[in-house]
């Protein structure tokens, strides 16, 4: 178990102040200005060596993403004149997933002193950190924070006396769960519907306002200052090669103690309940199924559940993922079918409508989900509903179809006899019904 | 989009208070220029806050303006995101989150405990739902980011978490008296820690334990 001295989120439950002064007595802003000084190649290379994977879903090396900004000139101005964003992504909307909401209102300043240090690994002057509109509260803490950075003259002008300007904006949602998707999140900053544009151009080349832009979860950006603090080798000692740090972990649904906790990566799943949440309701024997990285992630049965471990590698293995470490823990007593077909309707009402198989597929998938709930299906529907989202799995623009289609496929991956024994019963109550009549 | 079902009684014009205008032009500020544009967000925010609530065409009319945006450009965006109400919504705005990890926790409850106390019926969709008093909108929301404190509903700007039946019976009946109880855990629950104690961190706790 990880020990409370490698954690990073040491405010993870507001024990002190999230302001500057906690977060100074807590370690925060000790030695940026050194830190900036040993430049952005040394930055991007320590977090390159640190093994660090985006924290945001989809586990992109971190470095390497730093690493893909243009050059500058030795002073930090851009080459063609276009100047360089940090874009941090805090809209914060994956079911079960509630994590960065913590750093937001508890450790802003993390979040602040990590793009000033992303901001001089990608030469860029200036970042934007997008809030979902909900979290207002949060949005809050955070806009306090940085007003106390520039105050304190850690950001703005010649940021923590290192020569380097860097100006950072908080910038509220509206409620749109497809912002998180980062092309949709450029959009919708520069006062656009929120729908994601094609790739290429990515990002790095053509972003925010036509400029070279790089985004990050927060919580990706949040952990680089201890990082660099700590060093590489620190980070990269918990969890398995290529799967390494730590990491927050929310758990919600049918434990006894839902909880956000901070662990190393690749503890075992099962060890992850037991230890942080009271176990499951009923006990581990009494466990259905676990989709264990939010919802966008196949579900999986009991018997995987068991062994598996928490990180990028294994549960890609068992064909699910560890996207945000969001733990969305069913009991027995869940109908698993409707659990699913709920998502469905998520996807379905965040489908921003631009590509036309997930615009129409995510409606089609939530009315035959909602009739397998009710078990009102014909056998070989199965197989239809199958392919249909295999229709829909990566022929969109952005991954919002392929993360409407994965849970229904790994839904009839794991848990088909349930749905054909429905089936089975609501042929029979009908035909009892129509005997008796 | 929010509300704009129907006929909707709208304002004939609408303009920022001063103080709401020296903010936008602050706001404004923060993007290049030339990108005023991206204020667009924040300046319908900021007039549906100054307008009870929600958000009239002339108050998208006069963003456009102010932002030198194409009307139909700011429409696009108002109908789009959720938080933009299009229609007037009671002093108390109830958004019931009921996505997998809040109904896994017992949203069903959460959302029947709103219908009985209100007297709103057909909860089971995303539109708006009044109480007769018109003092209490409801509406059912997707995922609000809070599932380890679930079920969540979101009043107003507050989130009230750890909810069951009888908790947000008593959450309606304190908002009808106009009196909000603090925001967070309605079991008295310390954020996103687990209930009854802490798992780790032990060297961070206070004297007094963790509730």
């Amino acid at each position: 178990m990880l020990e409370d001295k490698d954690r990073i989120f040491t405010n993870l439950y507001a024990d002190g102040d999230w302001g500057l002064a906690g977060a100074r007595a807590r370690g925060d802003w000790d030695g940026t200005k050194e830190l900036i000084l040993k430049g952005r190649d040394w930055i991007v290379k320590e977090m390159q060596d640190s093994g660090l994977r985006g924290r945001g879903g989809a586990g992109f090396p971190t470095g390497m993403k730093w690493s893909f900004m243009p050059k500058t000139t030795p002073d930090g101005k851009p080459l063609d004149g276009r100047p360089h964003y940090l874009v941090v992504n805090a809209d914060e909307s994956e079911p079960g997933t509630c994590k960065d909401r913590e750093i937001l209102r508890n450790d802003p300043h993390k979040l602040v002193e990590g793009c000033l240090l992303a901001g001089v690994a990608m030469g860029a002057h200036a970042g934007y950190i997008y809030v979902r509109g909900e979290f207002y509260n949060e949005a809050s803490h955070l806009e306090l924070a940085v007003q106390q950075a520039y105050e304190a003259g850690l950001i703005g002008k010649n940021a923590c006396g290192s020569g380097w300007d860097f100006d950072l904006y908080v910038h509220r949602g509206a409620g749109a769960y497809i912002c998180g998707e980062e092309t949709a999140l450029i959009e919708s900053l520069e006062g656009k519907k929120g729908q994601p544009r094609l790739k290429p151009p990515f990002p790095a080349g053509m972003g925010l306002y036509g400029c070279p832009t790089t985004v990050n979860n927060v919580e990706t950006i949040a952990v680089a200052p201890t990082i660099l603090r700590r060093g590489a080798a620190w980070f990269s000692s918990f969890g398995r090669p290529k799967n390494v740090g730590t990491k927050l972990f929310c758990i919600s649904g049918h434990v006894n103690k839902p909880c956000t906790v901070e662990e190393a990566m690749s503890i075992p799943l099962k060890e992850l309940i037991e230890k942080h949440c009271g176990g499951v309701r009923g006990g581990w024997d009494n466990l259905l199924a676990v989709i264990p990285g939010g919802s966008s992630v196949p579900v999986l049965p009991k018997h995987i559940c068991d062994t598996v471990l928490m990180d990028f590698d294994a549960l890609r293995e068992q064909r699910s993922g560890l996207g945000t470490a969001a733990v969305i823990v069913m009991d027995k007593s869940t109908d698993i079918v409707k659990a699913i077909a709920r998502l469905s309707r998520f996807y379905m009402h965040e489908s921003c409508g631009q590509c036309t198989p997930c615009r129409e597929g995510t409606g089609w998938l939530w009315r035959v989900m909602q009739r397998m709930v009710k078990g009102q299906a014909e056998l070989p529907e199965i197989d239809m509903l199958e392919e249909v989202t295999r229709q829909i799995e990566g022929h969109t623009i952005c991954a919002l179809g392929d993360a409407a289609a994965w849970p229904v496929q790994g839904l009839i991956r794991h848990f088909r006899p349930e749905m054909e024994q429905r089936i089975r019963n609501y042929k029979a109550a009908l035909q009892a019904k129509a005997a008796a009549e | 989009m929010s509300g704009a079902h129907g006929h909707v009684e709208q304002p004939a014009t609408f303009s920022f208070t001063p103080d709401n205008l020296a903010w936008a032009q602050k706001v404004i500020a923060k993007y290049p220029p030339g990108r005023q544009a991206s204020a667009v967000l924040p300046l319908l925010d900021r007039a549906q806050r100054q307008h009870h609530n929600w958000l009239p065409r002339a108050a998208m009319d006069y963003v456009a303006g102010l932002l030198d945006m194409a009307p139909i450009r700011v429409y696009e965006v108002a109908t789009f995101y959720t938080m933009f109400n299009l229609a007037p919504v009671g002093k108390w705005f109830l958004q019931v989150c009921t996505t997998t990890p809040c109904w896994l926790r017992g949203s069903d409850e959460v959302m029947a405990a709103c219908e009985r106390k209100l007297a709103i019926k057909g909860t089971g969709d995303a539109s708006f739902h009044h109480s007769a008093d018109g003092k209490f909108t409801v509406r059912e929301v997707e995922c609000l980011g809070a599932c380890v404190n679930a079920p969540v509903i979101q009043v107003n700007d507050d989130f009230y978490e750890d909810l069951d039946g009888p908790l947000t019976e008593k959450l309606i009946d304190a908002l009808a008296k106009d009196q909000a109880p603090p925001k967070g855990s309605m079991k008295g629950r310390k954020g996103a820690m687990a209930e009854g104690g802490r798992t780790s961190l032990h060297g961070m706790a206070k004297a007094g334990g963790d509730r």
